[in-house]
């Protein structure tokens, strides 16, 4: 079913009139990735230009290479001991900031989560290289925890005076055969955004980490949740959810995750994948290597969760397990809809913006969905096109320079692991019956027609959507989160979910109605007038002798 | 002879004012690496310390080798490694050493090789060294020389001619063609600075290779790039023999001819008004230069 918007501006004029200010090159630029969205058969949407360089000087709402894989990919794991090597501010702004959660197996267990270890490096490093000071730090680090796995990673100016993270990775793990230590390459200016960290992140996990310990946990449906960070605790909820419909999650990348469960996540039978953009990498390289399948699952609103832990019950194929699945489902979705049909209510008919990741502007659409409220402009900070227009644009995506600066692994199948949990022809069967792998259908598709579609949206960008169409609800990060609440409309983080959470499966739906029904109809911004609204602009003059 | 037609068609080049006399002249030296760089600034510094000036070396060079001549040995302690060693309470005197005829010499110092970054290293040391107050006035300086490693690399490396820490630089070539190719690279280098600030290029000398009509080739490549070639040192082994003796030829035997040629060179440069920002040849026009005057016959 597809939906319809007419915007009161049409997104071409406003297309044209924003990019009007723009130098002609990078108003062509832009014009390429502000899209007003099409729909045609078999899911055609028009083509966006994504996963470019951000034009210098734009207040860009992206982050950096290092960002993606320290803060992201590698920073919700509680037992792999991170390392940051550079100056002190990296590793003290990536600490944890995306508000991941995590809940150690005992009060004995390591967790690492509340330390934050940087091998602060000073001016005397830089000139002098730094490897031996990060040397110490690995041995301090052994010394004080004695953890499983370290990980060390590379900052801006590491990458510059050419310290070699690998080559003390390796130094360290022959002194420590016990630890496993590995270093991620992922300076900051590496790549056009943090997908780039994404990457860096998957390879050296796949590389480093999976696959080194044989330890699978007992259960019958065993799955791995690729893409799931625990923000607010959202892994905690879809835990709980998998647990009372009979399967066993055995590990989580990266939300409540331990390096035990890394290790041997090549054991599980199946890998779902949430963020699309920062761990598809993974989920591909484990079905060449293991023979794991995996397909797109969305676990947030309701309906999507449903829908996703429905097809996880029918991938197994047990009528137990899908009768069992399908009960709870029943009575979350009961207890659900008491909430959501109340703040229906009052949040129908209204409008929201949505400039946020590579999976999240796409999956809390639906989320507003069900609440009534309708997404008139959503855009990706760091995506690639198949997160748009879906991985059918796939092999016509063209690889530019800065995606080669990434490795690219190529993956075999492992010579004695390697064993494909269905055979090809039930996945043929299953595909012919509308059952989709390896796939993402993209966010377009998911769009209104004639709704936004913008790719690293930028603040002047954002002020003019603000200015043309007053939405009721902006939801991006922080660094956006105060000029969207300083023009008096309400501000959602969907980085950290700002103080809340979780907002992921039937509860944290719960708590997303709510928490939203509370911002749009809370008073506070009808009272709030800035002063030059009220007053008369300041005026000064220079006073001379 | 070939002087006289140079200079008439620079005459007409916008020279700049000569730096305000009585100044300290602050020169830095470039050129390919190998090419004599420590070696020429070493014993034209000697050149002009024996002619009754004060001047100052600051080597830029992590091997610290800029100002063994002039204190006849290696014995100094690099500002980077006091300033590792003492911590911040660091004095002056921890750094500067003298050497021949009272000369003022600092080593920067920097990593060993494949290391760290030794350009940080170098704006690091030059600006503790202001900090310090080395170029007071107390200490009367006439020149402070910078001899810089290499080309012209990258930002560390042009810290000498960034900012007004150097304001002339003298290029070290010969005839050959990689020298020459580096020349014209540091000229890039000084072009762009020069335009934001108040660095000029003094001229070319050049260290004699005994490349057939060196003297012809680097005049006509100065030329093109707008200065002048301010000095044709010769070849002499002894310049070598006195290297071995760890010191200066002036230092090792005053009487001999080569000694005569840096006292010139010095000479030449003291009395340098011609101060230009050049321009930078096209590699073509570059080795159009070399066909004509080298390899073609």
């Amino acid at each position: 079913m597809t939906e319809t918007i007419d915007l009161p501006v049409s997104g071409e004029t406003f297309r044209d009139n924003v990019t009007k200010n723009y130098s002609n090159k990078l108003a062509k630029k832009r014009k390429k990735q502000i899209i007003v969205n099409q729909i045609g058969c078999a899911d055609e949407v028009p083509e966006i230009l994504a996963n470019t360089r951000t034009a210098p000087g734009i207040l860009t709402m992206r982050g950096c290479a290092y960002a993606g894989c320290k803060g992201v990919v590698l920073g919700p794991t509680r037992d792999i001991l991170q390392i940051v090597h550079g100056p002190i501010g990296c590793s003290f702004y990536a600490w944890l900031t995306r508000r991941n959660k995590t809940k150690p197996r005992s009060a004995e267990a390591a967790n690492y989560m509340p330390y934050c270890l940087s091998t602060d490096l000073q001016e005397d490093e830089i000139v002098f290289g730094g490897e031996k000071k990060l040397m110490a730090a690995i041995d301090e680090a052994v010394a004080m925890f004695h953890p499983k796995a370290i990980g060390i990673f590379a900052t801006c100016p590491v990458g510059l005076i050419g310290d070699d993270v690998h080559a003390v990775a390796r130094a360290a793990e022959e002194k420590y055969p016990d630890v496993n230590i590995f270093g991620f390459s992922c300076e900051g200016y590496k790549g056009v955004s943090q997908s780039a960290g994404h990457h860096i992140a998957n390879n050296k996990v796949f590389t480093d980490v999976v696959g080194q310990l044989e330890t699978p946990k007992e259960g019958q449906y065993r799955l791995n949740i690729l893409g799931e960070y625990n923000i607010g605790g959202d892994a905690f909820e879809i835990e709980r959810i998998a647990e009372a419909c009979g399967l066993t999650v055995h590990s989580t990348f990266s939300g409540n995750s331990e390096y035990e469960e890394f290790a041997s996540a090549h054991t599980a039978d199946l890998n779902v994948v949430m963020c699309h953009r920062s761990i598809n990498y993974l989920a591909e390289m484990m079905e060449k290597k293991y023979g794991i399948p995996w397909f797109k699952v969305n676990f947030i609103g309701v309906h999507p969760t449903a829908k996703s832990f429905r097809k996880i019950a029918q991938y197994y194929g047990d009528q137990a397990l899908i009768d069992r699945t399908e009960a709870f489902i029943k009575a979350e979705l009961a207890e659900a809809e008491k909430v959501r049909a109340e703040v229906y209510e009052r949040c129908q008919g209204k409008t929201a913006m949505l400039f946020v990741g590579g999976s999240r502007a796409h999956h809390y659409q639906d989320l507003l969905r069900e609440i009534g409220i309708k997404t008139i402009a959503a855009g990706y900070e760091f995506a690639h096109r198949d997160d748009y227009e879906g991985r059918k644009v796939l092999p016509d995506i063209i690889v530019d320079a800065d995606s080669r600066n990434i490795e690219e692994l190529s993956v075999a199948p492992d010579e004695t692991r390697y064993s494909p949990r269905i055979s090809e022809e039930r996945k043929k069967q299953d595909e012919a019956g509308g059952f989709t792998y390896n796939d993402y259908r993209g966010m377009m598709p998911e769009m209104p027609v004639g709704s936004l579609v913008i790719d690293d949206c930028n603040h002047h960008e954002l002020e003019a959507l603000i200015d043309y169409y007053k939405p009721d609800l902006v939801c991006a990060g922080i660094k956006e989160k105060y000029i969207v609440q300083k023009r008096g409309i309400p501000m959602k983080q969907l980085h950290s979910y700002d103080y809340m959470g979780p907002f992921a499966g039937f509860r944290g739906a719960v708590n997303f109605y709510r928490e939203i029904d509370r911002l749009l109809n809370c008073n506070v911004f009808r009272f709030a007038k800035a002063p030059w609204d009220n007053s008369p602009q300041l005026a000064a003059t220079y006073v001379s002798k | 002879m070939f002087g006289t037609k140079i200079a008439l068609s620079l005459l007409q080049k916008s020279f700049l004012p000569h730096p305000q006399k009585n100044a300290m002249r602050k020169i830095a030296i470039y050129g390919k690496g190998g090419i004599g760089k420590s070696t020429t600034t070493q014993n034209t510094v000697a050149a002009l310390a024996e002619m009754g000036r004060n001047v100052m070396v600051v080597g830029c060079d992590p091997k610290a080798d800029s100002t063994r001549l002039l204190l006849n040995g290696l014995a100094q302690k690099t500002v980077l490694d006091t300033l590792r060693i003492e911590g911040e309470d660091l004095d002056l005197d921890d750094v500067v050493r003298t050497g021949f005829k009272g000369t003022r010499c600092v080593e920067s110092g920097g990593p060993e090789p494949g290391v760290g970054c030794a350009g940080r290293g170098i704006i690091t040391s030059i600006n503790l060294l202001e900090q310090l107050g080395a170029f007071d006035p107390q200490y009367k300086l006439d020149y402070t020389f910078y001899d810089v490693l290499g080309d012209v690399v990258c930002g560390g490396f042009a810290m000498p001619i960034r900012d007004g820490k150097a304001e002339e630089i003298y290029i070290v070539c010969s005839g050959e063609m990689m020298a020459m190719y580096a020349a014209n690279n540091i000229c890039k280098g000084v072009h762009k600075f020069a335009e934001s600030g108040k660095v000029r290029l003094g001229g070319l000398i050049c260290n004699s290779r005994k490349v057939d009509r060196e003297a012809d080739l680097i005049t006509a490549l100065a030329e093109k790039l707008g200065t002048q070639m301010i000095h044709f040192v010769p070849r002499d082994n002894i310049v070598q023999r006195a290297e071995i003796n760890k010191k200066t030829v002036i230092d090792f035997d005053a009487a001999v001819e080569q000694a005569e040629e840096y006292r010139k060179l010095a000479r030449a440069i003291e009395a340098n008004k011609m101060f230009v920002i050049p321009s930078p040849l096209e590699i073509a026009e570059l080795e159009e230069l070399l066909m004509k005057f080298g390899i073609a016959d």
